[in-house]
Formats: C-alpha cells, structure tokens, sequence
C-alpha cells in the first residue's frame, strides 16, 4: 500500500459521500429544466438530508431491530461500493478485497436488507415493493455480472481496479463487446436506481411505486440515510459506467499526479451522464410492471452478446 | 303523456329539456323499471323524500333517461314502514342509491339483498334518518366503530391491499380494497361516503337564491354543471323565460369548465405512466385557461357565476378579443401534445388496454357521460335533447369505441377541440339583450334541471315548501353510475395500473358523498 494510493482512497470515499447528492440535485434539475419547469436548486439533495437528519425518527411497534439496522446496512453497502469503484485513480487499497463479483454482492446484500426491512412492519404496500423489488433485481443481477464478465474476459481480471486499469491505458481501439456491454449496463442501471421507465422516483401514487414502496415506513434520521444511500447508488454506477467504457483520465497507481487531473475530468464525465439521464427520463414514459422483465431479459441478452461478440471476435 | 303503455300521465316539466313527472303505484314503479330497462334507456338517480311536514308522506324517486328525455316516477310510501320494490336487479347501479336512500331517510328496497351500510360511516346510529323532518341532522352521537363487510375472495393465494381512505398524495379520501393474485387483480371493492357533509339536508329551508350558491360546491371541478342544473331547476318550477344571451353565457362557461378539466386530466394521466412532460405542459395550459377564467369572468374555476333566472356578469368588453385569441393558442398547442401522445410508443403501450369496458358491459351496468362516450356510447344531452343554444350551434357529440384508457384519452382530446370550436361559436353568435330576468319560486312546486357536466349528466331535482323556500333538493353526480362500473375496469389488471384507470375515469369523491 503506498501512500498515494491512501490518499486516493480516502479522497475517493470522501468525494463520493459528499458529492453523490449533488448528482441526484444535478439530475432532478435537468429533468424540470427539460420538462419546461424551473427547477429546484442544485443544493436541495443536502436540504432534505439536513432536515431529515434533525427529525425524528418514527418506527412502527411491529417493527423488528432489521428495521432498525437496514438503513445503516443499506447505507454502509453503497459507501463500501464507492470505495472499491476507482472514479479517480486504479491505485486503490481496499481493491483487492473486493472484485467484479463482489460488488454485485454488495448490491445484493442491501437489497436483501431493504425488502426485508420493508416486508417487517407488515403494511400490504412494503411487501408489494418488496416482491417488485425481487422481481427485478434477480433479473438486473445476472444481466449486471454478465457485463462485468464481458470486460473482465478483455482485461483477464475481475478485480475493477484492474479492468479499469488496463482498458484505459490499452491503445485506443473499439471493442465491439464493450459497445454492445454498455447498452446492456444503462438498461440495468435505470433498473436498478429506479429511474424511469422502470420506477418513477417522483410519483408518490403508492400502488404504482418500486423504491418508494419499500421506504414508506421510513422517517428521520433512517430515511435520510437511505436516500443519501441511493444518490451514492446512483453516483457508484454512473462512476462504474464511465470507468468501464469511458476510462480516460482515470489515474494509474504510477502517475499520482494526474489525480489532481482526474477530478475535474470526472465531474465533466458526470455532468454529462446526469444531463443523458434526465433526458432519457424526460421522454420516456413508465413501461407496465410486466414489461421490466422483458425490459431486464433484454439488457441480459446484450450481455451474453457481448460475450459471444468477444469470444469469437477476440474484441 | 303516457310511456309503455302504463297507465299514469306523466306531465312534461317547465324545462328546456323534455322531463316528465308522473305519480306512480307499486305495480307500475316495477312496470317503468321493466320498460326502461327493454329500451335500453338508463336509471339516472334514486333518491328519497320527506313531505310529512307539508302534509304530505315518504316518497321515493327514480328519475330514468330513454330516448324521449328523462322520466321522474314517484311512488309515496307508508309511513311507518317505507318499504318500496327494489330496482338493483335491473339496474346495478341502483344498488349505491338504494343503500344511501336507506341511510338518509330509511326508505328500504324490498329484496334488494344488500342491506350494509353506504353514506353512513358510524358518525350517526342505523334507526336515525337526517333527511326526515324531525331531525335537524345537526344531533351529536358517539362514533360507534362498526365493521363493514368487504366480500372477501378465497383462493390459494389471494390476498388484500387495502388502500386509503387516506393516500399518499393529495387527493379526495375513498377506500379501495383490492384482492389480488401476485399483481393481478381479482376484484375492486370500493368504499365512499368520506367526504358525506350533510350538503342535501343543508338545502332543507334556503331560500332559492341561496340554495344557487351550495348546488355550486357539491363539486367544486363541475361548479358551473350544477349552478346550470340548479337554476334549470329553479326555472322550470315557474317557467321563468331565460334571456338569450344568458343562456349562450352559460353554455360558453360550461365549455370552458370542461376544456380546463380536460387539460387538467391530460396532464394527469400522463404523468400516471410517469411522462412528466405532459403533466408540466398541461397544467401550464390549465393555468392559463384558468387565469383568463378570472380575468373575464371572476373566478378562476367560474363558481357562482349562474343564478336563477340568467347568468351574474356579462364579461367586459374586451373579453370576447382575449378568449378568441386563447381559444387559438390554446388549439395549436393541444394538437402538438395530441401528436407527442399518439406518437410515444411507450405512452400508448400503457394506454392500450388497459382497463376496458367493453361497449356492451357499458350498457349493462349504466356507465354514462364521458366514460360511456369512450365505450361505444353517443348519449350527449347536449346532441340528444339540444337546448339552447346546444340546439343553434350544430353541436357534433364525439364517440370512442375500444373502451380502454387510451380510448378515454382520445375521447377528452376530441371534445376538447370540439368545445374549443363551440366556446368560439357562442361568441358568435352571441345574442344581445339582457343576462338575467327575475324569478320567482312557488310554494310548493317541484322543478328539475338536467345539464351534460364535463364528467356526464348533473340532475338536480328541486322541490319548494308551502313558503316557497326549499323542502328538498337532491343533487345528483354522474359519478354514482360510473364508480361501480370501475370496479369492474380493473378486473384482469395489474394494481400497478390500477391509478392510470382511475384517473381516466376521474370520477367524483365529494359529488357522490354529498
């Protein structure tokens, strides 16, 4: 473990927690700017945090301590992912301990705990988000690893520090499988934030909701931590996105000093991917429950592929 | 004039819209439901009356619409046992006003089979009639928490959402019970009354120029539909003469009633399937309708804008120049939102559909207004029965045939248009003269007044005491035919879609609860 890589470790957490609701706020704005509303500010991710964290919490008296412990559980899984996703550099400690497959782990794991959560108070709309839930992410899950494995067979690594590593710095040349790799990953990215036209992160029409199902029992100081956990969702696969099939500016465990370099570069790659999200929200409409699973079989079958594409191209 | 062949004369009331009025036996109340029911005519209202005070007795309403206008049979009752044959069997929708009949004044439809409760959630006990003249409705009684019997649905598998009477978002309180199979829904039970606020029993001694301001809150989305049906009302219990120009007045406010509820609805069911886009430029387009509303007329929604005998301003002068020119924006603008929604596959794909009710199931179970529109129906009363100045203007009804969501959608884009083209042509044609003429309501009088609201047909049927102020008004929403029968819209969905269906429908908590 070197120093710098300390460093960049550290910044990377730090920059991840304090930045991801800007993200969220960046998102939203675009998306009342693009609808031809004035929007909210840029700061009102941390607004809702701050008032959430100074109220109290209320929890059912049905509720079982995974009510209490998933929030934090739920939380500490995304701050583990934006660890281990190199946004800034590839030299990162906390790397080797987690590879490709463990991170889908991880999403796994606060998935598990937040539909548990929802399904202990017992109200009929937190199981109903809990089964929906379930419905896709057994669906987004494979089709995720899928193209993880896909850029894993190019670099011969699943660790993502090395992934990210050795397709940045690999002569510029275009892979077909990645091409067709990340299609599938912006499928199961908007599937699994709950964006439109899987979930609608605005409604509050409670039969229709996914995320927002699973959290109404939630108030205080747990609801902040969860939706500060779902802009660092959000944030984690925007960052694994843009590492995977945009690496450039990412810097490597020799060049310390292109970190300074890789910030700016990152928020630009981030500003344009919210700006891309808003508008994907913006024109599509919320496709019918029975549609996600087509929806999800889709980006799985780009996936596999994406596979195929480089097992018999070797690109 | 005689209908069927049954032998009792019914006498055409003072209104522009042929209503009949006849007195009738148990034997014929049966016979009339029978015919009505050959004819394919429909059951419009039910509803009960106290006249014991005037020296009269109980007496049940039914009012029915066929192809000759609307037919008001009555039939008085004993006294001590008010019992009359029930109509449910023929009528499904008869079901809901016979239970509110029985919670209001304690009239009891004989075989009916359903004796629970409608309107009356515990706030009052089962022997207490607040519609009776001996009971002012104002007595105080302890909530007594009594349970009301869902019909549960057995099966491996089946379970209940129950959802409301309060929501999630910020609209009118109703209960859903939903059985439901994983997503699919078996069956919709609903349950209303919430909003109940006594509104018919406050009617009981205003005068008739007051009771023009209540009929106008019954519903506050259809203000001005019940203000018309009011003073329809109030008129033809003197044939009062209402000046021309009054009457093109009214029709262009009840135009313009239903294009901002119509852009208001368009709005909203897009952003069901969570196309926001259409939600922020709808609701822009309402706002502006609604802000010319206030500058023409004086109030944004057009509240008490009719009374009695013609309409309360005639709007400046500059009026006509401003509402012409929104009329023109406003038909541009809606063709391109028409055009984003026809084209957007992912729209359409939640539309198509989704929540249907078959022409023929609409006819079964009485859907009306709009939503019968939608399903195959052409009933308009503005087409049918052409009352001035519907009758002058050429007015083309617009009809739909698949019956799901997306056939409700296309049906508002086509009637706004079309009431775009008729707000313009009132204007027109609009005659000079007089906006209002005196009236007087004799004592002990009974008038009607029947109006095509934007959500279907609004009767309000009127009734004077020995001093000509009001013994009983009975205000009636087209909401009471169309909830059932959305119950039966979402059978076979999926819950997810169960909002999208109901905003299509739209219908009416606070009209119905009265």
């Amino acid at each position: 473990m070197t120093f710098s890589g300390l460093v960049s470790q550290l910044l990377e957490i730090v920059l991840a927690l304090a930045f991801a609701p800007l993200l969220t706020g960046w998102v939203n704005q675009w998306r009342a700017w693009l609808q031809n509303r004035s929007a909210p500010g840029l700061l009102q991710p941390y607004r809702l945090l701050h008032k959430l964290f100074n109220k109290d919490s209320v929890v059912a008296e049905t509720a079982s301590p995974i009510f209490r412990i998933a929030p934090y559980i739920v939380f500490a899984c995304m701050a583990l992912v934006c660890g281990i996703a190199p946004t800034l550099s590839t030299d990162l400690p906390l790397a080797p301990a987690a590879d490709a497959i463990a991170l889908v782990g991880l999403f796994a794991l606060a998935r598990v705990f937040i539909s548990l959560a929802a399904m202990d108070i017992g109200t009929s709309f937190g199981t109903l988000g809990a089964r929906r839930e379930m419905l896709v992410g057994f669906l987004a899950e494979p089709a995720l690893l899928m193209v993880l494995f896909s850029a894993s067979l190019i670099t011969q690594s699943t660790s993502l520090a090395n992934i990210v590593e050795s397709l940045a710095h690999a002569p510029f040349a275009i892979y077909p499988s990645l091409a067709v790799a990340g299609v599938a990953f912006t499928f199961v990215s908007l599937a699994e934030n709950a964006r439109i036209p899987v979930d609608n992160p605005a409604t509050h029409l409670e039969l229709t909701m996914i995320h927002e199902a699973l959290i109404l029992e939630y108030s205080g100081r747990h609801l902040a931590l969860i939706e500060w956990a779902a802009s660092l969702k959000l944030f984690a696969y925007s960052c694994i996105g843009l590492a995977l099939f945009f690496p450039w500016g990412i810097a490597n465990a020799d060049t310390p000093l292109v970190m300074i370099l890789a910030v700016p570069v990152l928020v630009a790659k981030l500003a344009v991917g919210g700006m891309l999200l808003a508008l994907i929200e913006t024109i599509n409409a919320k496709m019918r429950l029975f549609r996600v699973p087509e929806f999800l079989a889709t980006a799985f079958l780009l996936a596999v592929i994406a596979l195929l594409v480089h097992v018999l191209l070797g690109a | 004039m005689r209908f069927f062949g049954i032998d009792c004369e019914f006498a055409r009331l003072d209104a522009p819209l042929p209503i009949f009025r006849a007195r009738v036996d148990a034997v014929q109340w049966q016979d009339l439901a029978r015919s009505v029911v050959e004819i394919h005519g429909q059951l419009v209202s039910l509803w009960g009356a106290d006249h014991r005070a005037a020296g009269g007795g109980f007496e049940v309403s039914a009012a029915y619409r066929c192809a000759d206008g609307l037919l008001w049979a009555y039939l008085a009752l004993d006294t001590v046992q008010p019992r009359y044959p029930d109509i449910a069997h023929l009528f499904p929708a008869a079901n809901r006003m016979q239970r509110a009949a029985r919670d209001l004044v304690g009239f009891v439809a004989d075989g009916s089979g359903d004796d629970r409760p409608w309107l009356r959630h515990d706030a009052w006990p089962e022997d207490y009639f607040p519609l009776r003249n001996e009971n002012t409705g104002q007595e105080r009684f302890d909530p007594a928490a009594a349970d009301y019997a869902f019909v549960r649905v057995e099966g491996d598998g089946v379970h209940e959402i129950p959802v409301g009477p309060v929501h999630a978002g910020i609209i009118e309180p109703g209960h859903f019970r939903f059985s439901v199979v994983g997503e699919k829904v078996l069956r919709l039970e609903q349950r209303l009354g919430y909003k109940h606020k006594g509104i018919e029993r406050r009617f009981v001694g205003m005068t008739v120029d007051e009771g023009a301001r209540l009929a106008g809150r019954v519903s506050g989305d259809s203000t001005v539909a019940y203000a018309w049906a009011y003073a329809m009302a109030v008129e033809s219990l003197s044939a009062a003469q209402v000046p021309e120009r009054a009457c093109w007045l009214r029709a262009l406010l009840l135009e313009r009633e239903r294009i901002a509820n119509h852009l208001g609805d368009l709005g909203a069911l897009g952003n069901d399937a969570a196309f926001g886009m259409a939600l922020a430029q709808f609701s822009r387009l309402r706002e502006d309708w609604l802000r010319v509303n206030a500058k023409c007329f004086g109030h944004r929604l057009l509240m008490d804008q009719i009374r009695p005998g013609g309409v309360v301003s005639d709007p400046p002068r500059d009026a006509r120049q401003m509402l012409r020119e929104q009329t023109a924006v406003m038909i541009s603008a809606v063709s391109e939102l028409q055009s984003i929604f026809d084209e957007h596959a992912g729209l359409q794909d939640r539309l198509v559909t989704t929540g249907r009710i078959t022409p023929d199931l609409a006819r079964k179970l009485g859907l009306t207004g709009l939503a019968a529109r939608a399903s195959g129906g052409v009933a308009d009363l503005r087409a049918d029965f052409g009352w001035a100045p519907y009758g002058h203007i050429r007015f083309k009804p617009c009809s739909q045939q698949n019956g799901d969501v997306a056939a409700r959608v296309n049906i508002r884009f086509a009637e706004l248009f079309e009431s775009l083209r008729l707000s313009d042509a009132l204007l027109d044609e609009l005659p000079h003269g007089p906006i209002h003429a005196p009236t007087v309501a004799p004592a002990n009088t009974k008038g009607a007044g029947w109006v095509e609201g934007w959500r279907g047909e609004v009767l309000v049927a009127l009734e004077t005491d020995a001093v000509g102020a009001i013994s009983r008004c009975h205000c009636h929403d087209p909401s009471w035919q169309n909830w059932p029968v959305l119950e039966h819209a979402v059978i076979g969905n999926i819950v997810a879609d169960f909002p999208l269906i109901n905003k299509s429908f739209n219908l009416s908590y606070a009209g119905q609860d009265l």
